[in-house]
């Protein structure tokens, strides 16, 4: 049964894929053709990172409506990306190339990441939920912070911050993307090599340690892999809330598995297929002008109520 | 043997346990008994390494608990805790084979699935193996996790009230098969028990805990009197013997 699901969402993820490529192209075939890889490219990248750092962020914290965006993740990325234009003025931040930014920016979160988590799991035996408290309420603190250093800079600082973190899945600097897509592929090869760790990480406080499993390290090695993928995707597009909980509230529905050999191929194809998907929709069928994110937002605003109300009333 | 010395414990100032002294014998099943708040799940957690030790010092097989890793305790000692909850749909089959993760690391083997069916049916869980954890009842649950914590096959396995919820029928005969196999297979089971009749009927030997310290502990005809009773719970209930073990008229 799963198998023949697998095939059906990877038949799926060909389809729109071709579609995506191929649909209403005008004029020279190359031009367009190269374009849309590109940018078929970075869609299944952010589609692939925030869905597997979602799951990933799930099964760590035992919750199936969290995700690294409500912890503030994302809102970090941000912080440290208006405090680099803010120190380096618009005309420095040009200067310095994009990959070298983006570096910079990946290991300040990965440190600042790994930080709070041994910060407060530091004395208790691991205290996760205090610990994701702590970062919604960091990630108002840091969200809060951004749009105050946005009041101080001057208005040529403010266009390069405002195009640089806002969600947008049209342009993505081709050096950025092969870096990220190097970045995502290293990551995901050591999630595939922990799969079975995650298994048992998924059982809950106590079990994993009886098991030999160790959750402390566990915990911190996937929060530092999360780190990575909510880098890539959000140095690529800005944030996306709710892309993950979409994602990955599907993927439980539509793999009924709790192998993590399952759910993250699956979540990945997913992932894409949403992305991909929502833009064919949107750009060649609805010709719309509505970002994807907006739409991506809403349909996965839209999940989140639907699971907080049904967990509510079983 | 597991030897425990001079064990303390605080949690926010308040001390839990203190001088804990203890010599857990090799074999058979150590009853661990006392009033509510005695210490009895926190010592049972530093056994098996969920807190870190405070202060003492705990030795399993002469070995020093901090010295040994996480892979090899795994292989060494289990732990089941009180609370136990799901939050995926799994299989008692599929549960039953995460005891073996530390010796398979995830990939089950010809043996790992030898040790499974074995345990499967040791606990009567054949006939339910394909069912997921959330339809069954909480002796059959119950039942599943502890079979879990039998495949993982280790020397020393310790439960911390698996009798919660359970009606008597269920209790009765998780204990009697933990009892039968321990002897069987020559392995140590440390149990939390509320009820002192389960203690004194199924172990061979009773722990009684009080205020963060061991108060007694011997085999159960000797440990378990009215004398005792009102020391360790500070109640007055007569005590029978029936056919040499106590019974608590309760």
């Amino acid at each position: 049964m799963l198998r023949l699901r697998f095939l059906w969402l990877i038949l799926a993820l060909v389809v729109v894929s071709a579609l995506f490529l191929t649909l209403g192209a005008k004029g020279s075939w190359s031009f367009t053709l190269l374009f849309r890889v590109q940018k078929l490219a970075s869609l299944l990248l952010i589609g692939g990172a925030v869905s597997t750092a979602t799951i990933l962020f799930q099964t760590i914290t035992h919750n199936r409506i969290l995700t690294p965006s409500i912890m503030g993740f994302d809102a970090l990325f941000l912080l440290i990306l208006t405090l680099m234009i803010f120190g380096m003025g618009a005309g420095g931040y040009a200067l310095v190339p994009k990959v070298t930014l983006f570096l910079i920016n990946l290991i300040l979160l990965t440190l600042a990441s790994v930080a709070l988590f041994t910060l407060l799991l530091r004395d208790q035996s691991s205290d996760l939920m205090r610990m994701v408290l702590t970062g919604i309420i960091l990630g108002v603190l840091f969200r809060s912070l951004v749009l105050f250093i946005q009041r101080l800079i001057d208005p040529s600082e403010f266009a390069v911050l405002q195009s640089a973190s806002f969600a947008r899945f049209n342009k993505a600097d081709p050096d950025l993307l092969l870096v990220s897509a190097a970045l995502v592929c290293l990551t995901w090869g050591a999630v595939w090599r922990m799969r079975h760790r995650l298994d048992v990480l998924a059982l809950g406080e106590v079990l994993p340690v009886s098991l030999g499993a160790d959750p402390r390290r566990g915990q911190l090695v996937v929060l530092m892999l999360i780190s990575v993928l909510v880098s890539v995707s959000t140095a690529l597009v800005g944030p996306v809330a709710f892309l993950g909980l979409l994602v990955s509230s599907l993927t439980y529905r539509v793999i009924p598995s709790w192998h993590h050999g399952h759910l993250l191929p699956a979540a990945i194809l997913i992932g894409g297929i949403t992305l991909v998907g929502g833009q064919l929709v949107l750009e060649r069928i609805l010709h719309f002008e509505t970002p994807l994110a907006v739409v991506v937002e809403c349909l996965g605003g839209l999940v989140f109520l639907i699971l907080i109300l049904r967990k509510g009333s079983t | 043997m597991i030897r425990i010395r001079n064990v303390g414990h605080q949690i926010a100032g308040q001390s839990i346990l203190q001088g804990v002294d203890l010599d857990i014998p090799q074999g058979g099943l150590t009853a661990l008994v006392g009033p509510n708040g005695a210490g009895k799940s926190t010592l049972l957690s530093l056994v098996a390494r969920l807190q870190t030790l405070q202060s003492g010092q705990i030795e399993i097989n002469g070995r020093d608990l901090g010295q040994i890793s996480h892979g090899d305790l795994a292989q060494l000692l289990a732990i089941l805790p009180q609370v136990l909850t799901s939050t995926h749909r799994i299989s008692v089959q599929d549960l039953v084979g995460f005891g073996r993760y530390p010796y398979s690391r995830g990939r089950l083997g010809p043996k790992d699935r030898e040790i499974i069916a074995d345990v499967l049916e040791s606990f009567e869980l054949q006939e339910i193996k394909h069912r997921f954890l959330d339809t069954l009842s909480g002796g059959q649950r119950q039942r599943a996790y502890t079979a879990m914590a039998w495949a993982q096959d280790t020397e020393y396995l310790l439960l911390d009230e698996p009798l919660n919820n359970l009606d008597i029928a269920a209790s009765r005969s998780l204990m009697s098969r933990l009892k039968t196999l321990a002897a069987q297979q020559g392995r140590t089971i440390v149990i939390v028990l509320h009820d002192i009749n389960y203690a004194a009927g199924y172990a061979d030997h009773i722990v009684a805990m009080k205020a963060g310290r061991v108060e007694t502990a011997g085999p159960p005809a000797e440990v378990v009197s009215e004398a005792f009773l009102r020391a360790v719970f500070d109640t007055d209930a007569r005590v029978i013997l029936e056919e040499e073990r106590p019974l608590v008229v309760v």
